[in-house]
């Protein structure tokens, strides 16, 4: 089982994994991700396979990472899920559901999803949602926080309406700023913030690529990812990819709620990393995302058969594309090229291949290093902030031979 | 607004096509089973934060300093507005150390 994907399964849990039939709703078998207090429970969701367990409620839902070695697009029944909010509705209506474009519009709009499929071009996309906190159980020293591993991110294909189209049928009035977004999820108290985001107008136009979605890898978007739309803005982090999306608001300032002002804020510092005891330094809203790669195929700790490996992987950033992936075997002294895969586009995960031969008895550091067309390239020195946001060192997995 | 007002009508034709792939969902998520585990000040602890989140909120994090888990509490109650008595955050503190405190 060198390069099984088996991913961290414990053992008596994983050779029942195989053979039982997912129960809804049921433990079926547990992971131990790599960081203290890493134990979670597999769980099948409703439209979902299994998937780690981080909450329950509301619920967190992590992708088994061997998922990403299987194909580019992620499947829609193995997607992470993340919510803020537990009122999350457990019944939605894909007719009844409706848009509404108000705020500081020339004319404002109720639209319904037949209206986004009947009256709008459809545009098509396939895009990377990486979650914030993707790998903030990595972080060193830890931080509080969804203590997620690499898995809470996936790539899909989406469907749906440009933005720019719905905004040029509303007509911004002179002087907006900002859109801001929310959906049909509430707090469970009522004082609780509401969940509610805002994007630059400058940045919905510079990404013309912003689009509210409607299928998902050629399907209704499951419950747990939104149904029956959400936002899709590609190369930025997940938090502005507003599920069930019911409000689209034009204002005329900046949008100060607490889901921007606050949470969900970067050090705007060089590589917007500071020190566990820095203070006082200025924060701007987390935005694109940063460049990564990951081996797939081979999982830390591992031991490999002697012999001509075959070492393949992802890579991704916030929509420069990916220029070229390099691989290491002995811990990031020497880097070899690899062979990067079909270009699905600049926001998608791009696959990349290598070999190298491992000699019995001898143990590796493998690593790869993501080189985006931005010149952006991954570090040996981990990025670090208080909410364990950005997370891009290069990711080295040792492993041995025999 | 005509092309849109326009766009429900047609929409109306294609209601049973639309209705096959965008009808209602309906899913029943599975119950929360993780529980605050017995300890001093368990039930102000449920009291207090069960409302809005699991207590694997607690369970899955790294263990946290007193000074940590004081900040998390008191981010619920200004950040999140949850109504928690200024007595009560000793007591929620104190358990929370008990049940995944980094000393």
């Amino acid at each position: 089982m060198a390069f099984g994907r088996r991913d961290f399964l414990a053992g008596a849990a994983s050779a029942g994994l195989s053979l039982a039939l997912p129960r809804e709703g049921l433990a079926s078998g547990t992971v131990t991700l790599p960081m203290e207090n890493g134990r979670r429970p597999l769980v099948a969701y409703p439209q979902k396979r299994p998937l780690i367990l981080l909450t329950p409620r509301p619920p967190q839902l992590e992708t088994p990472f061997s998922i990403f070695d299987e194909g580019v697009l992620t499947p829609n029944d193995a997607f992470y899920v993340r919510w803020h909010l537990s009122g999350i509705p457990t019944t939605v209506s894909g007719t009844a559901h409706r848009i509404r474009v108000h705020g500081k519009v020339k004319r404002p709009l109720n639209l319904s999803v037949a209206d986004l499929r009947t009256q709008f071009k459809r545009f098509e996309i396939i895009a990377v949602n990486e979650c914030s906190g993707n790998s903030r159980g990595l972080f060193s020293p830890r931080v509080p926080g969804g203590q997620w591993y690499n898995g809470a991110m996936g790539n899909a294909r989406w469907t749906g309406v440009r933005l720019t189209d719905i905004l040029a049928e509303a007509g911004l009035e002179d002087g907006v700023r900002q859109i801001r977004f929310s959906g049909l999820d509430k707090p469970a108290l009522p004082a609780t913030p509401p969940f509610i985001k805002a994007l630059s107008v400058e940045d919905i136009i510079d990404n013309g690529d912003v689009l509210v979605a409607y299928e998902m890898n050629g399907a209704p978007l499951p419950l747990l990812n939104g149904y029956p739309v959400r936002l899709v803005v590609p190369g930025w982090y997940g938090t502005y990819w507003v599920k069930m999306l019911d409000n689209i608001e034009a204002i005329d300032t900046i949008d100060d709620n607490f889901w921007m002002s606050t949470a969900y804020r970067i050090p705007q510092t060089p590589g917007n990393t500071v020190k566990p005891t820095d203070t006082g330094y200025k924060t701007v809203p987390i935005n694109k995302l940063t460049v990564r790669s990951f081996i797939t195929n081979v999982k830390d700790g591992a031991t490999l058969k002697p012999g001509r490996r075959t070492i393949r992987g992802i890579a991704f950033d916030g929509g420069s594309g990916i220029k070229a992936v390099q691989f290491s075997w002995d811990g990031g002294a020497t880097w070899h090229p690899t062979t990067l895969g079909e270009d699905y586009g600049r926001y998608s995960f791009r696959r990349w291949q290598t070999t190298f031969t491992a000699v019995r008895g001898k143990r590796y550091e493998l690593a790869c290093r993501a080189i985006a067309n931005s010149g952006e390239i991954q570090t040996a020195v981990p990025v670090w902030n208080p909410s364990g946001y950005l997370r891009n060192v290069i990711e080295t997995y040792k492993v041995s031979v025999s | 607004m005509k092309r849109i007002g326009a766009a429900i009508v047609a929409a109306a034709s294609a209601v049973f096509v639309l209705g096959a792939t965008f009808g209602t969902v309906k899913v029943n998520l599975p119950p929360d089973d993780v529980k605050f585990k017995p300890g001093p000040g368990r039930d102000v602890t449920n009291a207090n934060c069960s409302t809005c989140h699991s207590a694997a909120y607690v369970y899955t994090q790294p263990p946290l300093t007193r000074a940590q888990w004081t900040a998390e509490v008191t981010k619920m109650r200004t950040a999140y507005k949850a109504p928690i008595a200024d007595g009560d955050i000793p007591t929620i503190v104190d358990y929370l150390m008990t049940q995944n405190g980094k000393r």
